[in-house]
């Protein structure tokens, strides 16, 4: 028990602080990706809900795709052949060159990319919750169509899609664990390695489950008290 | 289409031109891009299916696909198993029964299934003179079946949180129609109960067949030559990009054909519940 408490210390004994800096850069990959996923599918689920059937079909099938892939097979693709692009370009261009891709880049966009396919479905499903007479209520009021969309139509959609937008945060905190694969030294990557030096695989990666679990009520309690916060219209009504 | 109306003796007015507005030259140019870059992948992948890269590898990747299959099937069945008195765990009114339930369910649906794939696959070695003892370490050596483990542990977690959802969805009246009706307990469960829970439950577990195929491809990490392991052997020996084209092809086809399968399926199977 005390020799795996030494374990874990921070200081030069223990893996402590090397694991904090992984779970520093799997919250931060997180949060990185977050922005990025939320704009691309909020713009997905606006093509997926235009009359324009072409429009439509186009998101459709970037959803198809991106649902369908296995997330480490995207994140390979994306790692492999935004390298391989890169490099014939350079080669193209006539520099001799070995590119390497920032794994923390590469797994942004992979991420992104997954998580933008699903948040559109969640969006698409907010959109089809609000009632026509918001729209034909903000036309009346003479607003144009960008400011009803910003003013009367997105508050009510961010309260309809938090619950899903929350689930899909936590699923993108545990897809992060994936990007230890190419590199990353995340949570994950970084306990690996603990794991091997002392070769305690049990303790260090039995660490790193409870560190996301942590991270996920963490999640959990941050996401209660947004819902909370966009709701409190309802009560005064 | 412009049959005349009955009642008026005119025919219906045309439909108005779509004008070209911003939408429309948007979705144009989308799909246009789509069919171009489709166009383009069909073609790469029509030049390629005689290159030596193909011929090397084609047994490799049809031997991957089989693993993977086998991986997701017996996973998926084993979880299926476990995830009956997993749910009634948790649905129980014992607080003893439900919360170490809530806790299993919780432990496996809020870690990435990596870590739980690392934790049992390397863990087991912390554990080897008791697993020896019990004769259980010739088990643990073989990552297949850590693999098949985890996996089965993760979707049972997952599937057992299907059930007790779809159960609890069942309204209150078919157990007591099924009381009224002078049916012992077990017998309203699965004659009344079940079924109807069963039929709430079809897409989720349909998405849940799909996950697990998709999250199948963490177990190339430990070792297994699955379709993801095959591709990536593929790759570090050739260097050649296609390893991962044809992949995501073969994925892409695997979940899409699932899928489709999976809609006739609920379609067939509620088709009573169509108005």
């Amino acid at each position: 028990m005390e020799e795996a408490l030494t374990l874990i210390s921070f200081g030069p004994d223990g893996w402590g602080d090397e694991i904090a800096r992984g779970v520093l850069i799997t919250i931060s990959l997180a949060i990185a990706t977050l922005p990025f996923g939320l704009f691309l599918g909020f713009v997905i689920a606006l093509a997926k809900q235009s009359e324009e059937p072409s429009l439509r079909m186009a998101a459709n099938i970037y959803t198809t795709i991106f649902r369908g892939l296995p997330e480490l097979l995207t994140l390979f693709l994306v790692y492999y052949g935004v390298q391989i692009g890169l490099q014939e370009l350079v080669k193209l261009l006539g520099f001799d060159v070995f590119i390497e891709v920032n794994s923390f880049a590469a797994g942004m966009v992979a991420l992104a990319l997954v998580f933008s396919s699903y948040a559109s479905e969640a969006f698409l499903s907010a959109f089809r919750g609000i009632p026509k007479g918001q729209y034909e209520g903000g036309h009346a009021l003479g607003l144009s169509r960008g400011q009803t969309m910003r003013l009367v139509v997105f508050p009510q959609l961010i309260r309809l899609a938090l619950p899903a937008l929350g689930n899909l945060w936590l699923i993108l905190l545990k897809e992060t664990a994936l990007v230890s694969v190419i590199g990353l030294s995340d949570l994950v990557r970084q306990s690996g390695i603990a794991a091997r030096v002392t070769k305690e695989p049990f303790l260090f990666f039995g660490i790193a489950c409870l560190i996301y679990l942590v991270l996920a009520m963490i999640s959990s309690v941050g996401l209660t008290r947004i819902e909370a916060w966009s709701k409190r219209g309802d009560t005064a009504r | 289409m412009t049959a005349a109306s009955p009642a008026t003796g005119k025919a219906p007015p045309p439909p108005k031109p779509r004008p070209w507005n911003r939408d429309r030259v948007l979705g144009h140019v989308l799909m246009a891009l789509w069919i171009v870059s489709g166009g383009y992948l069909l073609l790469y992948l029509a030049g390629n299916v005689t290159s030596p890269f193909v011929q090397n590898y084609f047994d490799d990747y049809v031997e991957g696909f089989v693993i993977t299959v086998q991986i997701v099937s017996l996973s998926l069945l084993i979880g299926a198993a476990l995830s009956v008195p997993i749910a009634l765990a948790r649905a129980s009114s014992w607080r003893i029964l439900s919360a170490p339930a809530y806790a299993y369910v919780y432990f496996f649906r809020g870690t990435p299934l990596l870590a739980q794939t690392f934790l049992i696959y390397y863990g087991a070695g912390s554990f080897r003179p008791e697993l020896q003892a019990i004769g259980l370490w010739g088990f643990f050596r073989d990552a297949f079946n850590c693999v098949v483990f985890a996996f089965a542990l993760n979707t049972s977690a997952y599937q057992a949180e299907i059930l007790r959802g779809a159960i609890q969805n069942v309204a209150r009246g078919q157990w007591e129609g099924g009381q009224a009706l002078g049916l012992r307990k077990p017998v309203i469960f699965f004659k009344v109960i079940l079924p109807q829970a069963l039929i709430v439950a079809l897409r989720p577990y349909g998405n849940e067949i799909i996950l697990m195929i998709k999250g199948s491809a963490i177990a190339s990490i430990v070792t297994i030559y699955d379709l993801m392991g095959e591709t990536r052997r593929a790759y570090s020996r050739s260097y050649d990009f296609q390893a991962y084209i044809w992949a995501a092809v073969l994925y892409l086809i695997i979940v899409e054909t699932l899928r489709r399968i999976w809609d006739r399926i609920e379609a067939r199977l509620t088709r009573h519940l169509k108005r």
